[in-house]
């Protein structure tokens, strides 16, 4: 009898949960990007390496920041801090200034995310805020690039890496022109090849498309990424490109070409799946993928610059709220027939 | 709708099912506790009416209580003894309620007391109807709903199918599983009232796919004058939900606010059916249930035939439980109630006792993040509805809103969306709040 004099503990239903939670799924987004900044590092040596720690420090650093302001306790062990802080440097250019990698970091977590109430409540993705910020500030040294592969990439940095607030970077005479900017400008055609592994100029982390979509395949595997936006992304691009391309091979670029380069593997796998700033339903994901798709192709190939992936994921962004008010799933039992299947 | 040859539903969770431990476990009886605690609220609707005084004896069997009106039915003396007094009971809800206090004989036997019997060829709908009320009879699959009152056909509508449903899709509940296996004949004999009661042309037994031995069993033994077909559903929780039964079988829906008869069907639960088939050609009550006692925290775990009444920590204490013992519900661990004390008796709808040690406790004693919109919720619930959405208006009670724009009196409270959800926000816990603060304002 006296063994079960305990007290018990009152919790209402359901009393098992699946056992997912919000810093395992953010966890997993980090370790699913982890090839991507391998490969980064790889290629881009030592200045790699410093943009994304610069990157991921002051991201973290503006969340602390925020937190602490706010008087509340931290949140860096959501680990949705650190995912932006990779993503955002994955999107720069190698070779950027250090000081305008941390510049942008503090104004994406904090424009973009602190000010709208935290994790949960951005309505843009703040790594893509962050960086359209230094494009719109800095438009000659977000489209520097350096070569990839460079002989001595992990002993010496580009110069203007290490430049000092407010003095203009000095370019390395050799840098390389991006693919999607050879061919908007030159009408130069990189290889499908080259693009898909990676061995070309681009931001740290755009260039592998195949590690991209292995990370994502990773995440979708474990239930933890929307297959359908990067699908009606690929789908939208696939089509559009290919219908353009078609109709004239001279001046439009083949759909693999618009698939593999630039930033759209990065933004379709990685950016547009962040789950705050994308809708909820199934059909309402599509609809996003595919206008992320569209938007890209737009201004890829009629705007002003080469790539348009971050415009087309941030402009989606403030759409996605008006397509899950658009696009509801009839409630079970308010179709009207009552008996129809 | 049919997947891989199998009939089921769309969304739903497959939590981990948890029923190895007992599932493969006869029924056995359980001993008779030194004092049984009958509360006369066991169901919805009017509690019963005493028919026993302090130190009256009674037989095993007899009737106790009276219905109060139709929406009630009667109770029986779960053994033979004296009653000690008329007071009152814990109940899993915290109140406390009236209830028989009732001392068993020391040698009292498991025989049991007849009434007037009730064939299932010779009686009318309406003598069927009261004799289900007089047994006692309510939904054993936790509803705990007057039986009868479901089974009451109103004028002007009409059932073309029953469905008796063997799905049990709760984790570590095995009750329904063993009564398919052990009580076939009974469940046969139940349909035989049911078919009497409702003019339905035909009946679907669904089970899922977990308990292929009582397809089989059920299968092998149809006896060739009914109309019955057992089908075999995917193992989804909450497949055993009465809307998600006939949806799956029928391909049909029930109109939102309305009954499965607005869908021409009923579903009742199997073991409530083979209940039926047991007492009304003897004319006995109900007196007795089984239930699945199972959970970490539990030694001897199995299905028990348990007399109503019986107090769970005489129960747990029967059973044996560890040190750490640190929760107890009533019901499976998706839907069931906690239980806030040990001297809460086992009533009619009480389908199975799960008890957690201190370390299941742990893992769903999680962290709270705000919505992050993973969309995990919106793909579980079986009645698409935006659980996330829901939970920011509620947390702005704006109830009405809740309920005239998305739908939240649909809501059945299967608890999918909490049990997918990663930030771990007692969604359910919510909804249940604003209901009845819009059912209140309503009333108002």
């Amino acid at each position: 009898m006296a063994s079960l004099v305990k007290t018990l503990e009152i919790r209402t239903s359901p009393h098992i949960l699946s056992g997912y939670s919000v810093d395992t799924i953010m966890f997993n987004v980090v370790l699913a990007l982890l090839p991507t900044t391998a490969f980064a590092v790889y290629a881009f040596g030592a200045a790699a390496l410093l943009t994304l720690g610069t990157a991921v420090a002051s991201c973290l650093l503006a969340e602390y920041a925020a937190c602490r302001l706010a008087g509340r306790a931290s949140t860096l062990g959501d680990w949705s801090a650190a995912i932006t802080g990779l993503l955002y440097g994955l999107t720069l250019p190698p070779g950027l200034p250090l000081w305008m990698v941390a510049v942008g970091g503090i104004v994406g977590v904090t424009l973009a995310k602190s000010l709208f109430g935290g994790l949960g409540f951005n309505v843009f993705n703040p790594a893509l805020v962050g960086r359209a910020f230094l494009q719109a500030a800095f438009p000659v040294a977000m489209t520097s690039w350096v070569a990839g592969f460079a002989e001595d990439r992990f002993a010496v940095l580009p110069g203007s890496t290490l430049t000092l607030p407010f003095s203009t970077p000095i370019y390395d005479a050799v840098s390389g022109a991006t693919p999607l900017s050879l061919w908007k400008f030159d009408r130069e055609l990189a290889g499908v090849g080259d693009l898909a592994m990676g061995f070309v100029s681009g931001s740290v982390g755009e260039t592998s498309g195949l590690l991209i979509l292995l990370g994502g395949a990773y995440l979708i595997a474990r239930n933890m990424m929307n297959w359908r936006i990067p699908a009606g992304v690929f789908a939208s691009v696939a089509a559009l490109s290919g219908a353009l391309h078609l109709s004239d091979p001279q001046s439009y670029a083949s759909p693999t070409f618009m698939l593999f380069s630039g930033g759209l593997m990065l933004g379709a796998v990685f950016m547009a799946t962040d789950m705050v700033a994308s809708p909820m339903t199934s059909l309402g994901c599509f609809v996003y993928g595919g206008l992320i798709g569209l938007l890209t192709v737009v201004i890829r190939v009629w705007g002003a610059m080469p790539e348009g992936v971050m415009y087309a994921i941030l402009l989606a962004n403030a759409v996605s709220p008006h397509i899950d008010r658009l696009i509801r799933p009839t409630v079970y039992g308010t179709s009207g027939g009552g008996g129809s299947p | 709708m049919t997947l891989l040859g199998l009939k089921t539903f769309r969304h739903g969770i497959h939590p981990p099912q948890s029923k190895e431990a007992t599932s493969g476990l006869a029924t056995r009886q359980f001993p008779f506790a030194p004092l049984l605690t009958i509360p006369l609220a066991q169901h919805l609707g009017k509690p019963s009416v005493a028919l026993v005084r302090e130190g009256q004896e009674v037989v095993r069997g007899q009737r106790i209580a009276r219905a109060d009106g139709f929406v009630s039915v009667a109770m029986h003396a779960p053994a033979s003894g004296v009653v000690r007094r008329i007071g009152l009971i814990p109940s899993t809800t915290g109140r406390m309620v009236p209830g028989v206090f009732l001392e068993p004989f020391p040698g009292s036997t498991q025989e049991v007391m007849d009434g007037t019997p009730c064939p299932p060829d010779t009686s009318t709908p309406d003598e069927i109807v009261t004799a289900i009320q007089d047994a006692g009879l309510v939904g054993l699959g936790g509803a705990a709903f007057p039986t009868h009152v479901k089974l009451k056909i109103p004028e002007g509508k009409s059932v073309d199918t029953v469905i008796i449903n063997g799905a049990e899709c709760e984790p570590y509940l095995t009750t329904d599983h063993r009564v398919m296996l052990e009580q076939r004949e009974d469940i046969f004999t139940g349909i035989r009232y049911l078919l009497k009661l409702t003019g339905a042309e035909r009946v679907i037994i669904g089970v899922e796919a977990n308990k292929p031995d009582a397809v089989a069993h059920l299968g092998a033994g149809l006896p060739d004058d009914l109309p019955i077909e057992v089908k075999t559903l995917t193992a989804k929780y909450p497949q055993g939900a009465e809307k998600m039964m006939i949806t799956a079988l029928l391909g049909r829906e029930v109109p939102s606010g309305k009954l499965p008869l607005d869908a021409r069907a009923l579903c009742v639960n199997v073991a409530t059916t083979a209940e039926i088939g047991r007492l009304l050609p003897h004319g006995r009550g109900v007196q007795e249930r089984i239930i699945t006692i199972t959970g970490p925290a539990v030694e001897h775990k199995g299905n028990y035939r348990i007399p109503i009444g019986t107090p769970l920590r005489f129960l747990l204490e029967h059973v044996g439980v560890d040190a750490d013992i640190s929760r107890v519900f009533l019901g499976g661990p998706m839907m069931g109630h906690a239980a806030s004390s040990l001297d809460i008796p086992v009533t009619k709808g009480t389908s199975g006792v799960v008890a957690f040690g201190s370390s299941e406790t742990e893992r769903t004693h999680q962290k709270v993040y705000p919505c992050i919109r993973c969309a995990y919720c919106v793909d579980a619930c079986p009645i698409f509805l935006n659980p996330s959405e829901l939970g920011l208006l509620a947390q702005s009670q704006q109830y009405e809103r809740m309920a005239e724009e998305f739908n939240l009196m649909d809501c059945f409270e299967c608890g999918c969306c909490s049990f997918v959800c990663p930030s771990h926000i007692p969604l359910v816990q919510q909804f249940r709040f604003a209901k009845a603060a819009v059912r209140k304002a309503g009333a108002a």
